[in-house]
């Protein structure tokens, strides 16, 4: 055994391609699968592609790194489903390039605020979190209610995710800067294709200023869709057991 | 000066040529970029890459110029590395400590206006500046160092080594800037976007060539143990780079993209991606260090060449299977949780063969931990080496987990291993690394090297004692009810109930950058070949205390 290592350590190319094969087999093994076995993802209704003004929200949660301290993902234990509401279902996340789920719990779960809180609750945190919760670490993220939003380049960001099997219809592309814009507008024109196009999105002024699109007006609508999209009341668990 | 001595292209084969039509084209890239983009962020990284490409352009005419390093080595790029991981170390340990202070006393070290300043832009550069810019530095340079060494060869390629030091650095220049303007895709010390990830794999193939290069060229017959060690280093970080930074951009001149992967999938990528930059970036490669700077420092063979061979391929092979246990308990189906716990726990035994090869290797030579605090540094790394590789395999499992997953324990985990492990046994290779550079028969202080040592140790004893209250404290209040079988603590009580063990923590992080300083004044005092005025009569550093 010990001679015919020697082998290998005679050859710089045979133990390169032999150490590739070694550390080649535990992912193939472990993650392929995840993309032929149909019961990775439940089978649930409701989930949907982010709106346009959702997706520009999860950008900027992104961009700011809140998955360093926030996870996205309630695992099925007591005191968790308790806490922060039913169990996530890898359904849930089925759109979401890349993951949220973080790893890390300096501030709450995420995966169900949506709802839990309001606008102005969450406007107000943001600008200024121990303003609402004083014994909050969380920086302070003021410049999101100033900063307008850029959305420029957003039918491109849904063509590159419809790309990756995100299903965005040409309609939802050729509307995405009409359906931002009107996401923050309840009296807006295009309210009933909007809805048709997202069903559930919430449309409202979410910053509370109707000058323009703020930043904030996107990171609310991200944070008050998170968690809601699937009716819990209508899910049957055993069915999706795996 | 004859001019065989000079770099010149034709006689030193197509290396120059190549690297001059790669700047080249980087320039064009690099303008076109600047020029069709609307994104001001691209903007600013486009400029950068074409500063940086101008400034390749000259150092490559100074460098076909001079003459070639005298001397059968390549060693100059060895120094450099020194140089830039001491750099990157004391700016990585800084950037942790703001952080630190930022949990520790929000009101101070936020700053609303910044939006630079922000944790949740500064923490990814803090684990990139320590891993990636301090590890890779170290490890690129001590590889460099190791191979050439043990395979009796210059290193291979020309000028492909200085590119490699310079492309990699230059990697974490535009991954450093890209998170402060918020630059980031959000996968965990995988944060770089697209075009910063397509600059590494042009550098790590470069890195691949060089270090195959010289292994094929050398001069003895078997290939060292530790060149194993750094070979499945370069070779698996690329396949992990390459699989789990798979993107689509939103536009070819823009800084944004999207996963490839989305949901389960992803997470699963990610963390199998993660964990490894852990076992082949963070581990693989310092157990190299390992396997050549403690034999040598403790002028010893290497315990057991049989335990060397069984270590190697099972760590290896083990090792890429743990990833599933950063997702325990979530929508990842549980037989792919249920594989990762049971390899993770097998890795328990090829990590401590590791770590008893290393240990074992001071056999007949333990009297030098008393006289040699260099040696010292790396023997205890191997113990923290040893103490967060059992704690790995707990943390796994399933039951434990569920406790810890989410809580400070985990950062007290990784700490123990990145400043006791990985911080000390890089901090041992720099030491050697500049006595042996420099030419010098002796550090400049020993007794410096024991202030480094002690504050260190008390710094990280303070950190990773204060996560473990904390992380395990938060853990049970998340978890516990009371008599009336509702929840007892709301989470924002488990947050303030953290407050003491931040300040703790910080202590210990500023302990940690405390001795790291001194470190650095030792460095450089000892290149410039000062011998501390206090320790010249005691001869060398090696010399054994006298028998009572």
């Amino acid at each position: 055994m010990l001679d015919r290592h020697k082998f290998l350590e005679k050859n710089s190319l045979v133990l390169t391609v032999a150490i590739l094969v070694t550390v080649a087999v535990g992912g193939a093994v472990e993650i392929a699968p995840l993309f032929y076995l149909e019961s990775t993802i439940e089978k649930v209704e409701g989930v949907r592609p982010y709106s346009p003004l959702e997706l520009a929200g999860r950008d900027i949660y992104i961009r700011e790194g809140c998955y360093t301290c926030h996870s996205q993902q309630i695992r099925p234990l007591r005191d968790e489903v308790e806490r922060y509401g039913h169990y996530s279902l890898a359904a849930e996340s089925m759109y979401d390039h890349p993951f949220q789920w973080g790893s890390k719990r300096t501030g709450p779960d995420l995966a169900r605020v949506g709802g839990k809180y309001s606008d102005e609750w969450q406007r107000q945190h943001l600008i200024d979190p121990r303003s609402v919760v004083p014994e909050s670490v969380m920086p302070p993220y003021a410049l999101l209610d100033k900063n307008r939003l850029a959305y420029h380049d957003i039918e491109n960001k849904l063509r590159a995710l419809r790309l990756e099997g995100v299903p965005y219809t040409d309609e939802m592309i050729e509307n995405a800067k009409s359906d931002l814009e009107a996401q923050v507008d309840p009296f807006s024109a295009d309210y009933d294709a909007l809805l048709a196009r997202y069903p559930k999105a919430q449309i409202r002024n979410f910053d509370g200023d109707s000058s323009a699109v703020s930043e904030m007006d996107a990171m609310i609508a991200y944070l008050q869709v998170l968690g809601t999209m699937v009716d819990f009341s209508t899910y049957e668990a055993e069915e999706n057991y795996r | 000066m004859a001019a065989s001595d000079l770099h010149h292209a034709e006689q030193r084969g197509g290396d120059v040529m190549l690297l001059a039509a790669g700047l080249f084209v980087g320039v064009l890239s690099a303008v076109f970029t600047a020029a069709r983009t609307a994104d001001p962020l691209m903007s600013a990284h486009a400029m950068m890459f074409l500063a940086a490409f101008v400034a390749g352009a000259f150092a490559l005419a100074q460098y076909v110029s001079t003459p070639r390093e005298a001397g059968p080595y390549d060693f100059g790029v060895v120094r450099a590395g020194v140089i830039a991981s001491v750099f990157w170390g004391l700016a990585g340990f800084l950037v942790g400590v703001i952080i630190a202070a930022q949990l520790a006393f929000p009101n101070l070290f936020y700053f609303p206006d910044l939006p630079w300043s922000s944790f949740g832009r500064l923490r990814p550069l803090h684990t990139s500046a320590v891993v990636f810019a301090f590890g890779g530095n170290v490890l690129i340079a001590t590889s460099f160092y190791v191979v050439q060494r043990t395979c009796r060869a210059r290193l291979f390629g020309g000028v492909a080594p200085w590119f490699v030091f310079w492309g990699y650095n230059l990697f974490i220049v535009i991954a450093a800037t890209g998170y402060l303007m918020g630059v980031t895709q959000s996968k965990e010390y995988a944060e770089p976007e697209w075009y910063a990830d397509l600059w590494l794999t042009i550098v790590w193939v470069v890195y691949l060539v060089v270090f195959l290069g010289t292994v094929l060229k050398r001069k003895e017959p078997h290939i060292y143990v530790a060149n194993w060690f750094y070979l499945a280093f370069i070779v698996t970080i690329a396949m992990l780079h390459i699989v789990n930074n798979l993107a689509i951009p939103v536009s070819i001149v823009g800084s944004k993209s999207y996963s490839l992967f989305a949901g389960v999938q992803d997470a699963l990528t990610q963390w199998w991606y993660g964990h490894n930059a852990v076992g082949f970036f963070l581990t693989a490669g310092f157990l190299a260090i390992m396997y050549y700077f403690i034999p040598k420092r403790a002028e010893r063979p290497v315990y057991s060449y049989r335990l060397s061979i069984v270590h190697f391929w099972s760590l290896i092979f083990i090792y890429i299977w743990a990833g599933p246990h950063h997702l325990h308990y979530t929508a990842l189906p549980e037989w792919a949780q249920t594989l990762g716990m049971t390899f993770s726990i097998m890795l328990w035994m090829p990590s401590w063969g590791g770590m008893i090869n290393g240990l074992m290797t001071l056999s007949g030579a333990w009297d030098k931990l008393r006289t040699d605090p260099v040696l010292r540094m790396m023997v205890v790394s191997v113990a923290f080496y040893g103490m967060s590789t059992f704690e790995g395999p707990l943390m796994s499992v399933r039951a434990v987990n569920s406790l810890s997953h989410y809580t400070d324990w985990t950062i007290g985990h990784v700490h123990s291993g990145a400043l006791g492990w990985v911080g000390y046994v890089s901090f041992g290779a720099l030491y050697c690394l500049t006595q042996w550079l420099w030419n010098r028969k002796r550090l400049y202080s020993n007794a410096l090297v024991e202030w480094h040592f002690w504050i260190s140790t008390i710094g990280i004893v303070l950190y990773i004692a204060a996560m473990w209250v904390s992380g395990v404290m938060q853990g049970l209040m998340w978890r516990a009810y009371d008599q009336f079988g509702f929840l007892e603590s709301s989470f924002v009580e488990t947050v303030a109930a953290m407050h003491p063990y931040y300040v703790i923590r910080m202590c210990g992080g500023l302990l940690f950058l405390t001795g790291a300083l001194i470190m650095t004044y030792n460095l450089w005092r000892t290149a410039r070949g000062d011998v501390r005025e206090k320790e010249r009569a005691q001869g060398g550093a090696l010399a054994p205390a006298p028998a009572e």
